[in-house]
């Protein structure tokens, strides 16, 4: 059996389970984002009373991180009302940032669990070996109710990864490879599994990147096997004991893609599709892509690991004037980790605009909308027509770096030559 | 289940995602006719107004791909939609159609042309839903479910 399943089989009581099977399983941590009252209506519409386990599930306020408007205030009023009224142990409210980096950094997140939230990036945590995945409201109410949810075992798919990536290729630029392969359908219904030497070296950041996008190629989840890196994070702060699963020798995959890293070069996400993805060279030599706006922030690029290369980028320099930079720290952890290392004095120096810790613009909320016309270079997931404002403006997805290089010349720009 | 549904069609493309059907800014809303009144603005405004009650929308591949929103099949139910015909679905708008009772059909090879009008008789050949979405699409939904459950009818 794969990792995954062996994930399923225990969360459901069963030895095994096999591809196709519909289990109900238990669910170790359940987490409910501030878009998502519905989910207090549909619990209490289902004859919902109290949560299943109080210690097991948390709302995160990161959307509307503080809120900007009388609606989404009342909302979340009514999200908190639930949750002291529930004595939930964890609660993160909107002085906290994105619940992908929320949750790990709080130690609720560990191998070999089952994590379901209101919310698409939850493969973010198959970067732990867990077992991470997306669902509606009401779906989100019933996990309430029975702390269980009914899962169809899926497919899975090897992604290998092997080699080192050459400077100037982050992680970003490694999944957008991978997905302008595989495509933006490429894995409904099924797991990815990313595994190789690339991914055996990787640190947590990339990590959490890398199984961030694995939703935009459709997938269910995301895994990838624990490292020495994941082992030492997840060690200082699970909130309960683990068990790793670790995948049979010889298991059999529904495919397999292999990646030479080491042969890639930096990559942009196109507009207005996530699979439009071209290297960037072969962007830049059809002429100058002019930008009205750089973002870096959210579950994807917001880290302290995105930051401090951007700000390496820009310390000393400044962007030009007609263009603004965006800079969302992914929580609270991340801001202050790069305030303590000065990434946020040497970014504001360079002319950013640094905003609360949570998703901010990704989804078009607040906090950096986009006016029809206008051009967007963002290392976020998601560059669909009015995603992050008007349909009528268009974003280019890329890692921090090149956002950070595009920037300081106001044409999309190769990172490559601002790195020494 | 034996069901006939027979509604005037709206045909939009391929990758249709949720924020397409239902954009970020209106994601606070929480009535459901004032969340119908914005579905599928992102493909064009004029939808939601003009959409023929008990219509069904006619989609390409991957239809409902990004965001695990509900306000999605909210917004195409409240707007009037009776079923979404696609040649394939994203995973958390299948789920959650499937939840709600609004009834997701596949039909492969479906794209924009290719969708065949009443008048021609024409039978397009559609996959069977697994044994778990029926049951709940039976029920009219999870929600009848779980109540029977709990025994709060």
């Amino acid at each position: 059996m794969h990792a995954i399943e062996k994930i399923l089989a225990k969360n459901s009581g069963r030895r095994e389970v096999r591809t196709g099977e519909i289990v109900t399983a238990k669910v170790d941590f359940a987490e409910i984002n501030d878009l998502y009252l519905q989910t207090v209506y549909s619990f209490y519409e289902m004859g919902g009373e109290k949560v299943w386990d109080n210690t097991r599930c948390a709302f995160v306020f990161d959307h509307y991180a503080p809120c900007p408007d009388i609606k989404s205030a009342a909302n979340h009023k009514e999200m908190r009302e639930f949750a002291q009224k529930n004595n939930l142990k964890f609660h993160f409210d909107t002085n906290c940032g994105v619940c992908h980096q929320v949750m790990p950094e709080a130690g609720v997140i560990y191998p070999g669990m089952i994590v379901v939230a209101t919310d698409s990036h939850t493969t973010t945590h198959g970067a732990f070996g867990a077992m991470g995945t997306g669902c509606g409201a009401t779906d989100m109410a019933t996990i309430l109710m029975t702390g269980e949810l009914w899962f169809r075992v899926p497919e899975i798919i090897e992604v290998r990864l092997e080699g080192e990536a050459p400077r100037g290729v982050y992680p970003k630029d490694v999944v957008l490879a991978v997905l302008g392969r595989i495509r933006a359908d490429g894995a409904v219904y099924k797991a990815i599994d990313f595994t190789g030497s690339y991914v055996e070296n990787l640190n947590v950041a990339g990590r959490m990147t890398i199984c961030n996008m694995a939703v935009e190629m459709g997938a269910k989840t995301a895994y990838m096997q624990p490292n020495q890196d994941v082992l030492d994070y997840v060690s200082r702060r699970a909130v309960r004991p683990y068990e790793i699963q670790y995948t049979d020798p010889g298991y059999q995959y529904a495919e397999t893609h292999v990646f030479d890293v080491s042969r890639l070069e930096p990559q942009l996400a196109c507009p207005s599709s996530v699979e439009n993805v071209h290297p960037l060279s072969e962007v830049v030599a059809g002429g100058p892509v002019k930008l009205d706006q750089g973002y870096i922030g959210s579950c994807t690029g917001g880290r302290t690991e995105d930051i401090a290369i951007a700000a390496k980028i820009l310390k000393g320099k400044h962007i030009p004037a007609y263009t603004r930079l965006v800079v969302v720290p992914a929580s609270r952890e991340v801001m202050q980790a790069c305030m303590a290392k000065g990434y946020i004095q040497d970014l504001m120096d360079a002319g950013a605009t640094i905003t609360t810790p949570g998703c901010g613009a990704c989804l078009g909320a607040h906090e950096g909308i986009l006016a029809p016309g206008e051009t967007c270079i963002t290392s976020t997931n998601r560059n669909f027509p009015g995603r992050m404002g008007s349909t009528e403006a268009l974003m280019y997805l890329a890692s921090p770096a090149t956002v950070a290089a595009s920037l300081l010349n106001g044409v999309i720009t190769d990172p490559r030559p601002y790195l020494d | 289940m034996n069901t006939k549904i027979t509604g005037k069609i709206i045909v939009v493309g391929d990758n249709i995602d949720t924020d397409q059907i239902y954009p970020g800014r209106f994601l606070a809303i929480t009535d459901p006719k004032e969340i119908g009144s914005h579905c599928l603005c992102g493909v064009s405004e004029d939808i939601a107004p003009n959409f023929p009650k008990g219509g069904i929308v006619v989609a390409g591949r991957n239809f409902g791909c990004g965001s695990s929103r509900e306000h999605a099949p909210i917004a195409l139910l409240s707007m009037g939609a009776s079923a979404v015909l696609a040649d394939s679905f994203a995973r958390i708008f299948f789920r959650n159609a499937v939840n709600l009772g609004l009834l997701p059909v596949i039909c492969k090879g479906i794209s924009a042309g290719t969708v065949t009008v009443q008048e021609t008789g024409e039978a397009l050949p559609c996959e069977q839903l697994g044994d778990q979405a029926m049951k709940i699409l039976e029920a009219g939904g999870i929600k009848p479910l779980m109540r029977a459950r709990f025994g709060k009818q």
